[in-house]
C-alpha cells in the first residue's frame, strides 16, 4: 500500500499538472473574486470564508479525473485489481494520495489567500481547521465519483455533475464553521458535523468506490 | 407463486398488458375528478385567494418526486442483491418521471411563491432540498446514458443511487442547519390536528391518488418500453452475427 502511495505521489509531482495546477486554480478563483464583486473590505470580508471554501472545493474537483483515468488507460488499474491488496485498500490509498497532493496544499495555502480577501484575522485558524477537517471528505467523495466514471471516455464533466451535489453537505458545514466563527457564534455543532462527514466518508465510501471500480473493470 | 415471478420480462409484459388499461383508467378518473373538483368547486382561501388551488398540483407532485427516488432506491437494491433485470430497468424508467415531478413541484411552487411570498425563489431548506434532488436526478440519468453496457450502467447507477440517498438525507439536514425556512409546515400528516381544512382535503387526496396512479402507469409503460428496446438490441446483435 505504501508502494502505491509513493508511486502516486511521485507521478503527481513529476508528471506536472496535478500538484501545482489545482493550487494555481485556487489562487485564480481568489484573485478573480474582487474583480467580480468589488475590492471594498466590507464586501469582501463577510464572503471571504465562503469564497475560499468554494475555491478549494472547485480546485479539488479539477484533479479528480486523474485519480483513476491514467491507470485505467495504461492498464495498471487491472494489475492493481489482481494485486493481493483488496480494492477497498487501493481506493483508500488513491484518495489519500489525492488529498496529499490537493487537499493538504490547499489547506496550507488558504490562510495566505485569505489575506487577499480581507478575511478577518480571528477566522484564519478556523479556516485552516475546517479545511483540514473537510478536504479529506472531498477527496474521498471525489474518488467515489472517479470510480463511477472510470470507463467513460471524456467523463470529466459527468464526474463534476455527479460529485458536486455530494459535496454540498461538506461545503455547507465547512463554510458554516468559518461564518459562525466570524460572527462569534458557537462553532461546535458545525465542526462536529464536518468531522462526522469526513469520518463517515473514510469509513464507508471505500466500499462503494471499490464496488464501482470492480464493475468498471469487468 | 411468488412476487419474483414478475422478474421474468415475459411474465412482466403479459401481466402489465392486463393491468395497464385499468391503471390508465384510474389515473384519468382520479385526476379529472380531483382537479375539476379542486379548481372549480372549492372556495378561495380567505388570505391567499384563488392561488391556493395550485396545491392540487404542487403537493402531489412533490410527494411523488420523493417517492420516485424511494422506488428507485428499492429497485436498485433488488437489482444489486437479486439481479433481476426488470428491476434495474424499472429504476431507469422511473428517473425521468421523477425529475418531471420534481420540476412540476419547483415550478408550481415558484408560480405560487411569486405573489404570496413576493418572490419565486427563496433559499428555504425544503426548496433547496428539491433543487438538490433535481440536480441529482440529472446526474443519475446522465450516468445511465453515458454507459453503453446495460449491466455496467445498472450496477453503476445502483451504487450511485445508494450513496446518493445517504447524501440526500445528509444534505437535507445540512440545509435545515444552514438556513431557517419560509415554507409552511406539511399540508398533510397522519396527525389530523395540523391538516388543511376538509373542503380542500378530499379533492387533494383524490389528486394525490391520481398522481400515484399516474406515476405507476408511466413507470410501467416506460419499463415495458425499456424491455422491448433491450430485446431489439439483442435481436439486432443476433442479426449481425448471422
Amino acid at each position: 500500500m505504501i508502494a502505491i502511495l509513493t508511486r502516486d505521489l511521485r507521478l503527481a509531482i513529476r508528471s506536472g499538472g496535478g500538484f501545482g495546477l489545482s493550487l494555481m486554480f485556487f489562487l485564480i478563483v481568489v484573485v478573480l473574486t474582487p474583480f467580480a464583486v468589488g475590492p471594498e473590505p466590507q464586501i469582501l470580508s463577510p464572503i471571504a470564508g465562503g469564497i475560499l471554501w468554494l475555491g478549494a472545493m472547485l480546485a479539488c474537483l479539477l484533479s479528480l479525473d486523474r485519480i483513476f483515468a491514467l491507470d485505467y488507460e495504461d492498464g495498471s488499474l487491472d494489475l492493481l485489481a489482481t494485486a493481493p491488496i483488496p480494492m477497498e485498500g487501493i481506493v483508500t490509498v488513491k484518495a489519500l494520495a489525492h488529498w496529499l497532493t490537493t487537499g493538504l496544499p490547499l489547506t496550507l495555502a488558504a490562510p495566505a489567500f485569505g489575506l487577499l480577501l480581507d478575511l478577518p484575522f480571528s477566522a484564519f485558524g478556523l479556516l485552516t481547521l475546517s479545511l483540514a477537517l473537510g478536504t479529506p471528505a472531498l477527496s474521498m467523495i471525489g474518488t467515489f465519483g472517479a470510480a463511477l466514471t472510470v470507463g467513460i471516455k471524456r467523463g470529466g464533466l459527468l464526474l463534476s455533475l455527479l460529485v458536486l451535489p455530494l459535496y454540498v453537505p461538506t461545503l455547507i458545514f465547512g463554510a458554516e464553521v468559518v461564518r459562525r466563527g466570524i460572527e462569534g457564534l458557537s462553532i461546535a455543532p458545525a465542526l462536529m458535523m464536518l468531522a462526522g462527514i469526513t469520518a463517515g466518508s473514510i469509513a464507508l465510501i471505500p466500499f462503494a468506490a471499490a464496488a464501482a471500480i470492480r464493475v468498471g473493470l469487468r | 407463486m411468488s412476487l419474483w415471478e414478475y422478474a421474468n420480462p415475459r411474465k412482466f409484459i403479459a401481466t402489465t398488458d392486463v393491468v395497464l388499461p385499468w391503471f390508465w383508467a384510474g389515473t384519468i378518473a382520479c385526476l379529472v375528478v380531483g382537479l375539476i373538483w379542486g379548481f372549480f368547486f372549492t372556495p378561495d382561501d380567505f388570505r391567499q385567494g384563488s392561488t391556493v388551488k395550485i396545491i392540487y398540483l404542487h403537493v402531489p407532485s412533490a410527494l411523488m418526486a420523493i417517492n420516485a427516488w424511494l422506488m428507485m432506491l428499492v429497485a436498485s437494491l433488488i437489482w444489486l442483491i437479486r439481479r433481476h433485470h426488470v428491476s434495474a430497468l424499472a429504476a431507469k424508467a422511473a428517473a425521468p418521471v421523477g425529475i418531471a415531478m420534481t420540476l412540476i413541484a419547483l415550478l408550481t411552487g415558484a408560480i405560487w411563491g411569486a405573489p404570496i411570498w413576493g418572490k419565486p425563489w427563496a433559499w428555504d431548506p425544503r426548496l433547496t432540498s428539491f433543487l438538490w434532488l433535481f440536480l441529482f436526478y440529472i446526474g443519475y440519468i446522465v450516468l445511465w446514458q453515458a454507459l453503453d453496457d446495460m449491466d455496467t450502467a445498472a450496477d453503476m447507477t445502483s451504487i450511485l443511487c445508494l450513496v446518493g440517498s445517504v447524501f440526500a438525507l445528509l444534505s437535507r439536514y445540512a440545509f435545515l442547519f444552514w438556513n431557517s425556512g419560509l415554507h409552511q409546515e406539511a399540508s398533510l400528516s397522519l396527525d389530523k390536528e395540523t391538516n388543511i381544512a376538509d373542503v380542500f382535503y378530499y379533492p387533494l387526496l383524490l389528486c394525490i391518488a391520481g398522481f400515484v396512479l399516474l406515476f405507476i402507469t408511466l413507470v410501467l409503460v416506460r419499463t415495458r418500453m425499456e424491455i422491448r428496446a433491450r430485446r431489439m438490441k439483442a435481436l439486432i446483435a443476433r442479426e449481425r452475427m448471422v
